[in-house]
């Protein structure tokens, strides 16, 4: 069952401009997308930079002004309520940030950290919050030590797994993971990865999986939707996107990422070299007036395309 | 010996001062460059990549900073070079690509204006031959309007255009040695594709050189010729961009492999490494730097005093450990 329902949304920021600073335009980040998550799953969401996959997991947390359209949640329509502080909705929809060097406190400890959505939230006495914040530090793999420590004595890597812990604190039902391991290393990329899996086995918590890394989609999310020019270009299974892309702007994605076979090189730069010369050649099909994404429009029960 | 190679670095090491001790991030490295060759750093951050990249035009600040051993480029030792001597390279016969293009630029000054300091210095171009110099240049890494991105200024531009512009900037002399680090890591992969596209091209056409640090495999995998993986401040292994890929062997460069998501099928755990890169004063100095993290494989296997063992012909691996490893112990 569909947890989160995204229906029609649309973010549009308004640009200031002339001596009087009046609205004269709008930047569409959003424009009309529409989706759902169902509970325990993991969605991937990819685009470029300026495809507006952040103001989606924004708008979902209540972190932004949402233009038009609707949120449900467990069925309910929770628009009004997104940007209301301490409603039970806010507890249940968590976020893990990219930075992991600006988005923890460095004046709070490690246990006030993980605590602080607890003490929001829940009634927990000194004893039961310590705790909590122990067993929550042993789920993503730090010793309890280091509840009394302050986030500059961690690495990358550990912060990270810091920010897993205190989206946890409130056994939400989702979470909003806006690029978490954009900005750390290949192991310990790992490391947060696995982890990440291994919570949602044992929580089952459903993800919305933000990035740019399609490597890294593919192995953490079953179904994924490709966002260009605010909106979706494609959504679809795994399989669906990376074998059978349809949209030219997917082709010119996954043809991107390069090979790692260093013996398949020249062929898959010959590949990618045709597949750009088809995304110049033909990209007015695929788009209105040049820019305009067409509307998503199913091709299998699974896969949908945004074709005129 | 030195005719052969375009850069020969013999026994670096760059050490910085923390609290009133050095300390070495780049251990005696040795590395040879041939002409026309593209050879790939790789490693973590913290590895000692980046400082051993800037010891070779020496863009430390020596406030804090040692640099020992040789490091001949076109057979002079650019270490014992006077600085009027190095300004002469740097920039001249050896270009740098940096990672953050906005920072790296000057954010005051007309992308043209910056393309034409470099002739100034080290050209005798007049005024109007260096601009013509500068267009032409934006037009060859692909800038789709040069004379409209010659007046414009660094923050004007997108980041794969800015990178185009200081790609400008640094083939701007035909440098016989490109170093670039990092140069897609902060663009996004269609951007990145073209720029790996461009840097390839330009090679093949001007038959240049170049040192490439990465910690992206697929950028290896794409473009590089030879690749060196780099952990605490040596190279423990280096070989053909084919052997790396086919028969990596020493640890490291096996864990770094099995822990990239898109090499394994996609429901299988990712390999992690045990532990952290150790930082700069808690770095073993002696045995295989690599042993406590992968603490399941028997001390014994690994050599006192590692060495270099060429398994094939031009791949070197460090320590003996390798042998006998096996990636599934932990």
């Amino acid at each position: 069952m569909a947890i989160l329902e995204v229906k029609d949304l649309k973010v549009h920021f308004p640009i200031a401009g002339g001596i009087l600073g009046r609205t004269v335009g709008y930047v569409k980040a959003v424009d009309g997308v529409t989706f759902s998550i169902n509970e325990g799953e993991t969605i991937g969401l990819v685009g470029e930079s300026g495809s507006g996959k952040s103001t989606i997991g924004k708008s979902i947390l209540g972190l932004t002004h949402i233009t038009s359209g609707q949120i449900l949640y467990n069925g309910q329509d929770i628009t009004r309520q997104v940007r209301k502080n301490r409603s039970p909705y806010r507890k249940s929809v968590q976020m893990i940030f990219q930075d992991v060097y600006s988005s923890l406190n460095p004046r709070k400890r490690v246990l006030d950290i993980i605590a602080e959505p607890l003490r929001n939230f829940e009634k927990f006495t000194k004893a039961e919050e310590r705790k909590r914040v122990d067993e929550l530090l042993s789920i993503v793999g730090l010793s309890p030590d280091n509840a009394s420590k302050y986030p500059f004595e961690f690495s990358g890597g550990q912060r990270q797994r810091i920010g897993v812990a205190r989206a946890i604190a409130l056994k939400p039902k989702l979470i909003v993971c806006d690029e978490p391991v954009s900005a750390l290393d290949l192991s310990v990329q790992a490391q947060v990865l696995n982890h990440l899996k291994d919570i949602q086995k044992e929580l089952g918590i459903a993800y919305l999986f933000i990035s740019h890394d399609l490597g890294v989609v593919r192995h953490m999310c079953e179904n994924l939707v490709i966002m260009h020019n605010a909106r979706f270009v494609e959504a679809g299974t795994r399989e669906d996107i990376y074998n059978n892309a349809t949209h030219i702007y997917t082709q010119r994605l996954i043809a991107a990422i390069p090979d790692i076979d260093p013996r398949k090189r020249i062929a898959h730069a010959e590949y990618r070299k045709g597949i750009n010369e088809n995304y110049e050649a033909n990209r007015d099909k695929f788009y209105r007036d040049g820019y305009q994404v067409y509307d998503l429009k199913p091709i299998s029960p699974t896969h949908s395309v945004a074709i005129p | 010996m030195t005719q052969e190679y375009l850069l020969q670095v013999r026994n670096l090491r760059t050490s910085f001062r923390i609290a009133g001790t050095y300390h070495a991030a780049v251990d005696g490295v040795n590395l040879d460059v041939s002409k026309n060759e593209v050879l790939a750093l790789v490693g973590e951050s913290g590895c000692g990549k980046s400082a051993m990249a800037l010891s070779l035009t020496r863009l430390h600040n020596m406030n804090y900073t040692s640099i020992e051993g040789e490091i001949f480029f076109n057979g002079n030792d650019l270490l014992s070079m006077t600085l009027p001597e190095l300004n002469k390279v740097r920039g001249g016969r050896i270009g740098m690509i940096f990672q953050d293009s906005l920072t790296a630029m000057n954010p005051l000054s007309r992308v043209g204006a910056q393309i034409e300091e470099v002739l100034t210095y080290h050209t005798q171009l007049s005024m109007s031959e260096k601009k013509e110099r500068a267009l032409e240049l934006l037009n060859k890494v692909g800038i789709f309007n040069p004379a409209l991105t010659y007046n414009q200024f660094p923050h004007e531009l997108s980041g794969g255009m800015r990178q185009r512009a200081m790609i400008a900037t640094a083939i701007a002399c035909s440098p016989d040695l490109i170093i670039a680090d990092e140069p897609t890591t902060a663009l996004d992969v269609t951007i990145q594709a073209q720029i790996l596209d461009l840097l390839d091209d330009l090679r093949m056409n001007t038959g240049g050189s170049m040192i490439l640090i990465t910690h992206d495999l697929g950028v290896v995998a794409d473009i590089a010729d030879r690749v060196a993986v780099m952990y605490a401040g040596q190279i423990v292994e280096i070989a053909t961009v084919y052997d790396l890929f086919e028969n990596p062997l020493h640890p490291y460069t096996r864990s770094l492999m099995h822990s990239m998501p898109s090499a394994l099928s996609e429901e299988a755990r990712l390999h992690t490494i045990q532990g952290i890169v150790p930082s700069l004063q808690n770095l073993p100095r002696t045995g295989c730097r690599f042993a406590e993290r992968i603490p399941w494989h028997p001390a014994t296997m690994h050599e006192a005093e590692p060495t270099y063992h060429e398994v094939t012909p031009g791949h070197f691996v460090l320590c003996n450990c390798y042998k006998t490893f096996n990636l599934g112990g932990a």
